[in-house]
């Protein structure tokens, strides 16, 4: 509207004539002028009308662009084109227009066309209509002036003066602005005329006072100023001493205090940037408030707040009024009809009479019975009861229906009235058929017994009346008797009185009563139809079924009447919105949505309100708008706090109801609020309705991530609730948490004696029936993932019971003993109790200490403790070997490098294809690795080369005697003095010449399967056989891990074949040779399996192990008699044999796993400094890239897991005083003896123990304590006596045969190295052919590590001398100097002292344990055991102990013969360190000594145990077989 | 075309109930830019299963792109192999459902399931050398009947730019140690792996017995798998 007058302008201009060419022209100027007013007028009110009628059209903006507006422009003069006046018509044609405006307009619009932005063009459009402005203005005020002129036009020329116009010169203005205008000026002021008097000016600042800095005024302005002040009077006021204006220092400070703000978002001021603060919780007192020790957090409440019905609104039409109504009485008649009261209480009517019948008729049966008979009157009055209530009911439905059909025929006449439809509403009735007869006859009998009843009613009321009224009667006559009486004697005695008297008698006199009356049947007949007639349906009458749809169609906007439609309109422009108050505190909105026609408005908003407190008051207020401006309250809802059981998914929608007193009156077809109307039409009825709705809403607390309802607890605030309410209302009385408890809900049910044949009540007490039986008992307890139980396909007992189910769970976790368990049975009585009886015994066991297997309580002790450790470690190999690097999935080329010799193209490589096909020496090449997954029993082989052996012991001719000089005396230079060749084969050939054969040959077994070699001859056969035994992995397993702790040993037996003749005495001797072949077992070599697996061949010759003395066998000894440091002797020291031992198809070994498991390990804990292990790891890398197959040791890990440098385990310790007492002057004894006290520690490896996964080093005492250890642990002892025994000692890390790496002992003794072999107490020269190590990796004292930096790694061809730095590479250097490390061994070695007393019952009991073992293998035969033989043998034994097992056989032979006479004997000694029986018994078992079968074969056994420190053990076992030559 | 092989009707054999013989055949490969491909292929499987015939491991021909139109590599390689199982779990159609997985235990390990093919895909490169083309793995379908699945290929990638380089001029291109390391899932975290194409398998299953066992695997049945007959079966023993 308010662009109009301005629309209009320009329109009514244009039709204006321009003044001056046409005024003087033909007509009657000034009635022309006048009509043109009024023209000018109408069109301008006809702009604005139609223009009116544009704008309800809505328009967006207010201003339009020009290209719009300019439609808007033809549109008018095409409107006006319509209704062209005759002078319009003749202004057109003959009028020049005024182009002016349309220029404008063109230049605005090109002007537009330029400017893009809608700013500039609404500024544009601004001033355009600013020019037009003023153009009419412009030609209204000369229109004004012609008038003027035109009015007074005749006399004009008479008041007019005709003058020249008055001029003044320029120089004459100049000299009178010169008097009034003063100019300043810009020169500086000299600075006398500012200082008074003749004073010289005074420079504060020269005299040291503190003048601040003036501001900064340009010198200009400054003089202009100075100036200015000095016209003025008292100006020099101004100026200070120093002539310059008085001023203040420059407020203004250099550097700004306030720090730099800087804006994170572009665009907005840094100082107006909002920053986000979390609340922070109130801690004020409220009595809601949770206690701050048990703040759980923000709890949540989730309002939904759905939508919007009004019931009533001002807006609504009176069809609405009435469609509300409708709608409101059809959800009653749903609600009535959902319940159906008037059918339950008929049928509890007719069920009443039934009963009452049934009791009369069972009464007149005969059985008299009290309880119906009392009964009846009872029923009856239940009866009078319910009918009253069913006829009220009945009634109320009749009503129902009747308002319904009565409003809605109210509708359908307002729509004719009004003809048209606001609402969709349509009210179906639908008709049901009745059976008229039978309807009918119901009716008819319904009334009869009603009648009945009433008349019986009737009677009894009657009957009651009648009594009562006798009994009133009664005393109604008596009273009168007594009246009269009265009345006698009264007149008789005070006649004055008797006024008065009978005046208050009269307010006493009694009414004679009345007799009641008799009830007529008819009139109660008459009654009762009336009644059914009202409130029943006619019989016959078709029962009307309401249905109320929203099928109809609303007329449309264009067909209604004007104040329909401004109506809509007025609905179209108003929306709600609704306001969530918390605690009184807006804490949301919902967005602004408009109502809809049908006055409902959709929010569809949850709002998630986050509280601390449990809330006071949660409100909702209901706001209107209208249009753009005006919001109204229309209402506030209070929403009641939900119970702690309203969770947020189950909650239900509530319907809230509203109202508001708002009185709003409207000028349309909408009714307004609070205003009365009428739906008459003579405006009598009137209603008055008030705005009213429901807010649609549920309020319910959330569900946290956990399912944890996010709820604070409820503060006990008892509300009091009235005891009357706790009667009838359960939730008013319990809560509703207490509905979901059913002993509380039964409880109550009992206490408000519930009517249990109610049907309100049916659910409620069919749950309490099922709560309070017992059956389905409600558990007191919580079940989580109860939605597992469904997928439960068997019940835990059944689960836990199957063995096959048992079987998958091992199998599944990996127990050793099922890991590999191929084709789990389907059925379970496939499944033996056998598979989990062994695992069941170890469970069993593993805490119990078995003392039978190990004799001896410590023992027993330290085996538990090494199960326990073994388990640890494998429990951390299993964790390990879920890990997986890159390297153990992908095989991946490495980076190539120059120059090394790693597998790039770039390096070696390539010369390589310069090589001869056929090279002269020719390389081993590598064998195919096979990956052990897709093996299966049979693939693998283990091929064992038997190549020669040297010295193996010959027979003894029977009785022959040799001279042997004495060895009891050797001393320390003997040894290394003694020239080999005194006493050589070739001086005492006589010797050789008597030599009886030995026929050798090798048995190889492992696992159970055995192989020979042929039979060959002498001692130093030469077999060449290779032999091919089969290999099985436990439980057929062939992974690498499974491979690695193969426990099995490949058994090198090495017997001598003799031939007997086997009946002597036969007397067909001379017809046919028969000879009995015996096998005497001479010694032999044990290589466990994993070795092979590790080292993938072993190759080397081995010392035999024979025992000392073997009856009926000699060695060649004349070759080495003399034992000793120096080399060349040593050939003679054993018997040798040259094996090459491998696997076919070479295994990959797990090599990768064992270095993982190192890697996790040294992530344990260590204790060591970083520095230390950062430069172990750069010594380590250095020297293995120089030696990659040289191993290089510098931190080990310790029993307890954790990382410890090498050298802290080298320390001198003290050997046990005994063994150092015992040879008091021979070091060389004394060394060897300590050797073998260490050798006497039984052996363990740890990779059989930890399945070749990792390497535990326990320090000395540790290893004392539990008697057990490998290598490392030996050499470390031995290492560690030595140098307390004041050698100078090294560890060696190397590698030797058969154990693969190892570790040994150098010691340095009279300038020459001599290599201990710490497991079996044997020494060798450096230059020993025989000495089993055969790789010298690096050398660790006890303050340094020496790498081998030299080109050979075998000690034959290594020089020992550690000071060369270019041999041996040092770890702690000047660089890094070794920082002192403390050693980790105790300070001193504290020893128990043998306890022999044990030691001799140990003897009896392993004595016993064998002779019943050997009887054992012994079935089929007898076995003697030759008592004198035995007693020989055991005091053998202790001489045995006493040399170390060294050369005293032959007396042993001699001795025996003495004692036995004619017997041939054979047997041995065996000399083991004591671990455990069963070893002992292996080895017996595996001499064969038993499974001779001569009939008359005798036996013999001794056992010695001989007891050092610290409980270590020396066994020795001699057994032999006795055959009495005939 | 699939052989003409008769697909054989297991043959019972005692108490082991499970019979199951299935046949595949290659066929349209899709590897944009390779020629001259050929395959192996091997099967993986649980402890609980046994080849009770046919090969477990084999080797295709190598297969060329033809020159018509639809420039696929085809190999039309039958294979044939039956598998008997007494506890067939970890099979395609229930996923990882083993009755010996209690709820907080390890998901079952991969030696428990059921047999599943796996398919390496071999080819020369730009210098001749014969490297490898792609690693993948199916589960054997259960329903019996025809059954197509294609599989996404895929290899390792080089650890670095430069091995990727030096790998691609040696033509020894990264490989898994074992191509048997795609049909399980531990370990597979520290490598990474690119796609290269896709085989497509088509396998003819045949069962027998596996009602015994209390699956119930006709088609019709697939449609809504029924615990019914499981626990049926469960109790039956």
């Amino acid at each position: 509207m308010a662009a109009g007058p301005s629309d209009a302008a320009p329109q009514a201009l244009r039709d204006l004539p321009p003044v001056p060419s046409t005024s003087r022209t033909g007509f009657a100027e000034f009635s022309v002028r006048e009509r043109m007013r009024e023209k000018l007028k109408a069109a301008r009110a006809k702009a604005e009308i139609t223009l009116l009628q544009e704008d309800r059209s809505p328009r967006p903006r207010r201003l339009k662009s020009i290209r719009e507006r300019k439609t808007d422009f033809r549109l008018d003069k095409a409107f006006q084109n319509d209704f062209p006046s005759a002078e319009e018509a003749y202004n057109f044609f003959t009028f020049n227009f005024d182009s002016e405006p349309e220029s404008i307009k063109a230049g605005a619009r090109k002007r537009n066309e330029l400017n893009e932005e809608e700013e500039a063009e609404e500024e544009c459009v601004e001033t355009h209509e600013d020019e037009q402005e003023e153009d009419e203005t412009d030609e209204d005020a000369r229109l004004v002036k012609d008038d003027d002129l035109f009015i007074i036009g005749q006399t004009a020329e008479d008041f007019l003066v005709m003058k020249p116009a008055d001029c003044e010169s320029y120089s004459e203005q100049l000299k009178k602005e010169k008097e009034f205008l003063f100019t300043p000026s810009m020169l500086a002021v000299p600075p006398s005329e500012k200082m008074p008097g003749n004073m010289q000016p005074r420079y504060l600042e020269d005299e040291g006072l503190y003048t601040g800095e003036r501001p900064f005024v340009s010198q200009s302005n400054q003089n202009i100023l100075e100036n200015r002040i000095l016209r003025q009077e008292q100006g020099k006021e101004w100026f200070g001493d120093d002539g310059k204006i008085l001023a203040l220092p420059n407020p203004i400070k250099q550097s700004s205090t306030r720090p730099p703000i800087f804006s994170l978002e572009e665009g907005i001021a840094p100082e107006l940037e909002t920053v986000y603060r979390k609340a922070i919780k109130m801690t004020a007192a409220n009595q809601y408030l949770v206690g701050p020790g048990d703040f759980q957090g923000p709890f949540q409440l989730d309002i939904d707040i759905s939508g919007l019905i009004f019931t009533h609104h001002p807006c609504f039409s009176r069809e609405h009024v009435l469609a509300a109504k409708l709608a409101q009485l059809y959800d009653q008649y749903l609600a009535r009809k959902q319940k159906n009261l008037t059918k339950l209480l008929t049928d509890k009517l007719h069920a009443l009479r039934n009963a009452v019948e049934c009791s009369i008729d069972g009464g007149d049966a005969g059985v008299p019975r009290p309880v119906a008979q009392q009964s009846i009157p009872e029923y009856k009055i239940e009866i009078r009861q319910t009918r009253r209530l069913r006829d009220a009911e009945q009634e109320k439905d009749r009503m129902l229906l009747k308002t319904i059909i009565k409003v809605w025929k109210q509708i359908k006449s307002l729509r004719d009235f009004q003809k048209f439809t606001n609402t969709p509403m349509k009210l179906y009735l639908r008709k049901e058929e009745v059976d008229q007869r039978l309807d009918e006859k119901a009716y008819e009998a319904e009334i009869q017994a009603e009648i009945n009843e009433l008349l019986e009613e009737c009677m009894e009321e009657y009957e009651k009346k009648m009594k009562e009224y006798k009994t009133e009667l009664q005393e109604w006559k008596s009273w009168k008797k007594t009246q009269k009486s009265k009345k006698k004697k009264k007149k008789k005695d005070i006649h004055e009185e008797e006024e008065s008297v009978e005046d208050c008698d009269l307010g006493e006199e009694r009414v004679k009563p009345i007799p009641p009356k008799m009830a007529n049947s008819l009139e109660i007949e008459q009654q009762v139809r009336e009644k059914a007639d009202n409130c029943r349906r006619k019989p016959g009458e078709p029962a009307l079924i309401p249905e109320l749809v929203l099928s109809g169609s609303v007329t449309p906007t264009e067909l209604c009447p004007r104040a329909e439609v401004l109506r809509r309109e007025d609905v179209k422009k108003r929306s709600a919105f609704i306001k969530v108050l918390f605690n009184a505190k807006e804490v949301s909105r919902t967005v602004t949505r408009p109502i809809s026609s049908d006055f409902r408005v959709h929010f569809g908003q949850i709002f998630n309100l986050q509280i601390f407190n449990w809330p006071e008051s949660l409100k909702l207020q209901i706001y209107e708008t209208m249009g753009m401006s005006s919001t109204t309250l229309l209402a506030e809802v209070f929403i009641p706090v939900p119970e702690t059981t309203v969770l947020t998914g189950s909650a239900p929608m509530e319907e809230i109801e509203f109202s508001s007193n708002q009185r709003v009156m409207l000028d349309h077809e909408g009714v307004g609020s609070g205003v009365s109307f009428s739906f008459e039409a003579d405006g009598s009825n009137k209603m008055t309705l008030m705005t009213s709705g429901k807010v649609s809403n549920s309020v319910s607390w959330a569900v946290g991530e956990k399912g944890i309802p996010l709820i604070p607890p409820v503060s006990q605030q008892n509300t009091g609730i009235p005891s009357a309410l706790k009667n009838i209302d359960a939730i008013a009385s319990i809560g509703t948490s207490g509905l979901t408890d059913m002993k509380k809900l039964a409880k109550w049910a009992v206490e408000a004696k519930l009517d249990p044949n109610d049907p309100n009540n049916a659910a409620l007490m069919q749950l309490i029936m099922v709560a309070t039986s017992g059956e389905a008992r409600v558990p007191d307890f919580f079940r989580l993932e109860q939605l597992q139980q469904e997928f439960n396909f068997v019940s835990d007992e059944e689960f836990n019971r199957s063995k096959r189910f048992r079987l998958l769970q091992l199998r599944n976790g990996e127990v050793a003993e099922f890991r590999n368990y191929k084709q789990v049975p389907l059925h379970e009585r496939e499944i033996s109790e056998k598979i989990f009886e062994d695992y069941e015994k170890r469970l069993q066991e593993r805490d119990v200490i078995d003392s039978k297997n190990y004799l001896d309580a410590h023992r027993a002790v330290v085996a538990n403790y090494l199960q326990k450790v073994r388990e640890s470690v494998i429990n951390r190999f299993l964790i390990a070997k879920h890990n997986f690097l890159l390297s153990d999935l992908v095989n991946e080329e490495e980076i190539p490098s120059l120059g090394s010799e790693g597998p790039g193209i770039l390096g070696l490589s390539l010369f390589k294809l310069a090589e001869p096909k056929r090279p002269l020496k020719p390389r081993r090449k590598e064998r195919k690795k096979v990956t052990a997954q897709n093996l299966s029993d049979g693939d693998i082989k283990l091929l064992v080369n038997i190549i020669r052996a040297y010295d193996i012991p010959v027979r003894k001719p029977v009785m022959s005697k040799l001279p042997q000089p004495s060895k009891s005396s050797r001393s320390f230079n003997d040894m290394f003095a003694a020239s080999p060749s005194a006493q050589s084969p070739m001086d005492s050939p006589d010797w050789a010449l008597n030599q009886v054969l030995v026929r050798p040959f090798v048995e190889v077994s492992f696992q159970r399967t055995v192989c020979r070699t042929t039979t060959a001859e002498g001692p130093n056969p030469n077999w060449n056989e290779e032999l091919e035994l089969p290999f099985r992995a436990p439980n057929g397993d062939y992974s690498t891990h499974s491979l690695q702790s193969v426990k099995d040993e490949v058994f090198i037996n090495v017997f001598d074949e003799v031939l007997h003749d086997a009946v002597e005495d036969d007397p067909e001797r001379g017809s046919g040779i028969r000879t009995r072949v015996e096998r005497h077992w001479l010694g032999c070599v044990k290589i466990p399996f994993t070795t092979i697996y590790f080292q993938a061949r072993v190759d080397g010759t081995f010392k035999v192990d024979v025992p000392p003395v073997l009856l009926g066998y000699s060695k060649e000894k004349n070759l080495g008699i003399e034992r000793g440091y120096d080399s060349v002797q040593n050939l003679s020291e054993g018997s040798y044999i040259t094996l090459f031992i491998t696997i076919e198809p070479q295994l990959i070994p797990g090599e990768s796993v064992r270095e993982k498991m190192n890697e996790m390990l040294k992530k344990f804990d260590t204790q060591e400094e970083e520095k230390l292990l950062q430069a172990a790891a750069k010594y380590e890398a250095e020297c293995t890239s120089k030696f990659p197959s040289r191993k290089c040791l510098t931190t080990v890990i310790d029993l307890n897991g954790k990382t410890v440098f090498i050298t802290r385990y080298i320390k001198p310790l003290n050997p046990p005083q005994e063994l150092l007492d015992a040879i008091p002057n021979s070091s060389q004894t004394a060394a060897e003896l300590v050797a073998r006290y260490v050798a006497l520690i039984p052996f363990l490896p740890d990779s059989v123990s930890f399945a070749g996964i990792c390497d535990l080093w326990s320090t000395s005492d540790q290893f004392l304590y539990l008697l057990a250890g490998d290598e490392e642990e030996h050499a470390v002892l031995l290492c560690n006596y030595f140098l307390g025994m004041g050698k100078k000692a090294w560890l060696i890390i190397g590698n030797a045969i058969p154990e693969g790496p190892t570790a040994y002992v150098l010691t340095l003794e009279q300038s020459q190295y001599v290599i201990w072999n710490p497991s079996t107490g044997c020494f060798y020269g450096q230059y020993d052919t025989f000495c089993p190590l055969q790789n010298v990796y690096c050398l660790i004292g006890c303050d340094n590590i020496w790498f081998n930096m030299q080109e050979y790694d075998s000690p034959i061809r290594i020089n020992f001398d550690i000071s060369k730095p270019k041999l041996w590479k040092s770890f702690f250097s000047r660089r890094l100097p070794y920082p002192g490390l403390r050693s980790i061994q105790p300070e001193e070695l504290v020893y128990q002292h043998a306890d022999k007393a044990a030691a001799v019952e140990l003897q009896g009991r392993i004595e016993k344990i064998l002779k019943e073992k050997i009887m054992e293998w012994r079935p089929r035969h007898l076995t003697r055991w030759n008592r004198y033989c035995t007693s020989t043998l055991r005091n053998f034994l202790p001489l045995l102990e006493q040399n170390q097992g060294k050369d005293i056989e032959d007396d042993h032979q001699a001795e025996l013969q003495k004692q036995l006479g004619d017997y041939r004997v054979s047997g041995f000694p065996i000399h083991m360190p004591f671990s455990e029986v069963r070893p002992l018994i292996e080895a017996v078992h595996s001499m064969g000594v038993h499974t001779i079968d001569v009939s008359n074969v005798e036996f013999a056994l001794a056992v010695y145990i001989h007891a050092y420190p610290q409980n270590v053990l020396s066994v020795w076992i001699y057994i032999a077989s006795l055959v009495r030559n005939r | 075309m699939v052989g003409q092989a008769a697909l054989r009707p297991g043959t019972g054999a005692g108490l082991q109930s499970r019979q199951f013989s299935h046949q595949d055949s290659f066929s349209l490969p899709q590897f944009p830019g390779f020629d001259d491909l050929y395959c192996k292929f091997c099967f993986v499987y649980g402890q609980d299963w046994v080849p009770t015939a046919g090969l477990e491991e084999g080797i295709s021909q190598i297969t060329s792109k033809s020159d018509v139109a639809p420039t696929t590599l085809v190999w039309n390689f039958p294979i044939d192999i039956t598998f008997k199982s007494t506890n067939p779990s970890g099979c395609e159609c229930w996923g990882w459902w083993d009755p010996a997985r209690r709820p907080g235990t390890r998901l079952t390990h991969t030696s428990f399931a059921g047999p599943q093919i796996v398919v390496s895909v071999y080819g020369p490169d730009f210098f001749g050398n014969d490297v490898v083309r792609g690693y993948g793995a199916v589960h054997v379908p259960f329903t019996p009947g025809r059954h197509t699945r294609t599989i996404a290929m895929f290899v390792p990638e080089s650890t670095s730019r430069l091995q990727k380089f030096t790998s691609w001029f040696t033509g020894r291109r990264p490989e898994f140690t074992d191509p048997k390391v795609v049909a399980q899932g531990e370990g597979r975290e520290v490598t990474r792996v690119r796609s290269q194409g896709f085989v497509t398998i088509s396998f003819n299953v045949v069962t027998k017995d596996m009602k015994k066992l209390g699956y119930d695997v006709s088609p019709s049945d697939m449609q809504n798998p029924s615990l019914v007959p499981v626990t049926e079966g469960i109790h039956k023993y």
